[in-house]
């Protein structure tokens, strides 16, 4: 991995503002594990509605969004990626440096409290087999925003349509929707690495999770490496 | 200001061309350039054109950042479209003012140095800031400079790797008196090494004092390329101006008219005005005139051979 690019992206990105919005959400899903737990409620009644449905399905994600399409869409924005572009890099080298730092800090940002939350809500286990589900769902979530960003001009908005209306809505009513849903993956990782326990609710079996959250992993890498290959200025004509 | 060796690294470096051959691109249903056929050598070129002329189109096709729609675009006889390798040859100052504001000019520098995979970048580094004179405000925040302080750091991060091939987009923009002429001394230097410098800039002065030789842009089409210079002389269909002093002006005038290749003879103060319409011809013929009436030819000077004049003349045929 270039390393020289992985340290400018982490300064890039975590200087921005935009990296603040991440700030509330692990602080939301732990208050509420502690709220859900101090009330009367059995785990397994509140637990798949706030570590899965919120946790996996809307914490995870959008923590992804932001950081999957900021690691390039900004300097592609801000015209910055000239300097980078500029240089006898690979674009493979590029594309894998900037994944690896983004699936870093969605790690960071949501695996961690997704296990602590884990602990409070059933266990040790229930926390590792999170942390995990969450860790791959982060990697397959930045590889899918990383290439959108190179893609399209409104990543964001492809992005949310995707998480909301895709994963959140038409998961519910058409069963093969799950095949294309990486909060799926995620939680049924969480739950088999967890030793399927009775909080997460997930429909598919962890070999094919694990399977087409790699082929979301390495079919976003390569979409995204070509498109930098024949990345082009646009707009200035003079 | 810290005395520093400005001195580029090497004094040879190995020459590389950019060629254009029958290149076009159409941005849909408009055509930015079209059939651009050129070649920029060693030396320093300027790229002029209006606005809107295709300038910087023609810069990002050579720099790789645009493919050619029509045509091929090489840099040491290698194409620059989806070929990061060109780089290692290449040092690139694009128009748009876009660093990484959160990044110290040594650190940006640095950065690129490292990119480009130098044995020595600590080395490299220091010595590319020390070329634009940035020495003393390398540790600050790129945020926190001037225009003309981006536009140094900038050049420093291209000139980092030492390329035979420099592309500046507008380089001197934001930069004061002293340090464009810092850096016209610098191009110049660079340029007498060997290396292959193209900059644009709508400064006709600037592209004047750089550089004697142009390209120039006008509409996506190549209107001229050359010497400004040798360009008028080849302006056949507009007359060439003269001023001349001599021991006796006005005889000189009315021989002068008696001339074809003589078009308007004015009379001055500062001497005679003379339009011809054959640079060769009357050049040849001015100095047997001024012999056969026995006047003492004193000075003899092209007065619309200026590049804003060849410019001007160009832009409106």
């Amino acid at each position: 991995m270039n390393l020289t690019i992985a340290g400018l992206t982490a300064r890039a990105l975590l200087g921005r503002r935009r990296i603040l919005l991440l700030l509330p959400m692990p602080v939301l899903l732990i208050g509420l594990t502690l709220l859900a737990n101090a009330s009367p409620a059995q785990p397994d009644e509140w637990a798949p509605i706030v570590l899965g449905q919120l946790g996996l399905g809307v914490i995870l994600p959008l923590t992804a969004l932001i950081v999957g399409s900021s690691v390039l869409g900004l300097e592609i924005e801000d015209g910055t990626i000239t300097h980078i572009l500029a240089k006898p890099v690979p674009r493979s080298e590029i594309i894998v440096a900037k994944l690896v730092v983004a699936w870093a800090v969605t790690t960071v940002t949501t695996a961690v409290p997704l296990a602590i939350a884990g602990v409070i809500a059933d266990s040790g286990a229930l926390g590792i087999g999170l942390a995990l589900g969450a860790a791959v769902g982060a990697l397959a979530y930045t590889a899918f925003f990383l290439a959108l960003s190179l893609m399209s001009r409104r990543p964001v908005a492809i992005g949310l349509i995707y998480i909301m209306l895709w994963e959140n809505l038409l998961v519910q009513f058409v069963s093969g929707a799950r095949t294309l849903s990486i909060q799926q993956y995620s939680l049924t990782l969480a739950d088999g690495l967890a030793g399927n326990t009775t909080v997460l609710n997930s429909n598919l079996s962890t070999v094919t999770a694990a399977i087409l959250a790699a082929a979301f992993v390495a079919v976003g890498t390569a979409i995204a490496t070509q498109r930098l290959r024949s990345f082009a200025l646009t707009g200035e004509t003079s | 200001m810290t005395a520093i060796d400005t001195e580029p690294r090497t004094t040879t470096v190995k020459t590389s061309a950019v060629e254009l051959t029958g290149v076009s691109h159409w941005y849909g249903n408009v055509v930015a350039v079209n059939d651009v056929t050129l070649t920029v050598g060693p030396g320093v070129t300027g790229l002029l054109g209006p606005n809107g002329a295709g300038k910087t189109t023609v810069l990002h096709m050579m720099a790789g950042f645009l493919p050619p729609s029509q045509g091929t675009v090489t840099v040491g006889g290698r194409p620059s479209w989806r070929n990061p390798d060109v780089y290692r040859q290449l040092g690139l100052v694009t128009e748009r003012e876009s660093v990484p504001g959160h990044l110290t000019a040594q650190e940006f520098v640095h950065a690129s140095a490292k990119l480009h995979g130098l044995k020595d970048a600590a080395a490299a580094t220091a010595k590319a800031i020390g070329i634009v004179e940035m020495n003393d405000a390398k540790d600050r925040r790129i945020s926190t400079y001037s225009k003309g302080m981006r536009q140094r750091t900038r050049v420093a991060a291209a000139l980092v790797h030492d390329p035979s091939v420099l592309l500046l987009d507008e380089p001197f923009n934001g930069m004061d008196p002293r340090q464009r002429l810092h850096m016209m001394d610098l191009l110049h230097k660079m340029a007498e090494q060997g290396r292959t410098i193209l900059f644009s800039s709508h400064i006709l002065e600037e592209v004047e004092q750089l550089s004697g030789t142009v390209q120039v842009i006008v509409a996506g089409r190549l209107a001229a390329s050359g010497d400004y210079r040798h360009i008028r002389r080849l302006m056949t269909n507009r007359p060439h101006v003269f001023t001349i002093q001599s021991s006796d002006n006005r005889g000189l005038g009315a021989a002068l008219m008696e001339l074809e290749s003589v078009s308007g003879v004015e009379l001055e103060p500062s001497g005679l005005q003379v339009r011809a319409n054959d640079y060769g011809t009357f050049t040849r013929t001015l100095t047997k005139v001024a012999r056969d009436k026995d006047i003492r030819l004193t000075a003899v000077l092209p007065s619309d051979e200026s590049l804003e004049n060849v410019f001007s003349y160009l832009v409106a045929s």
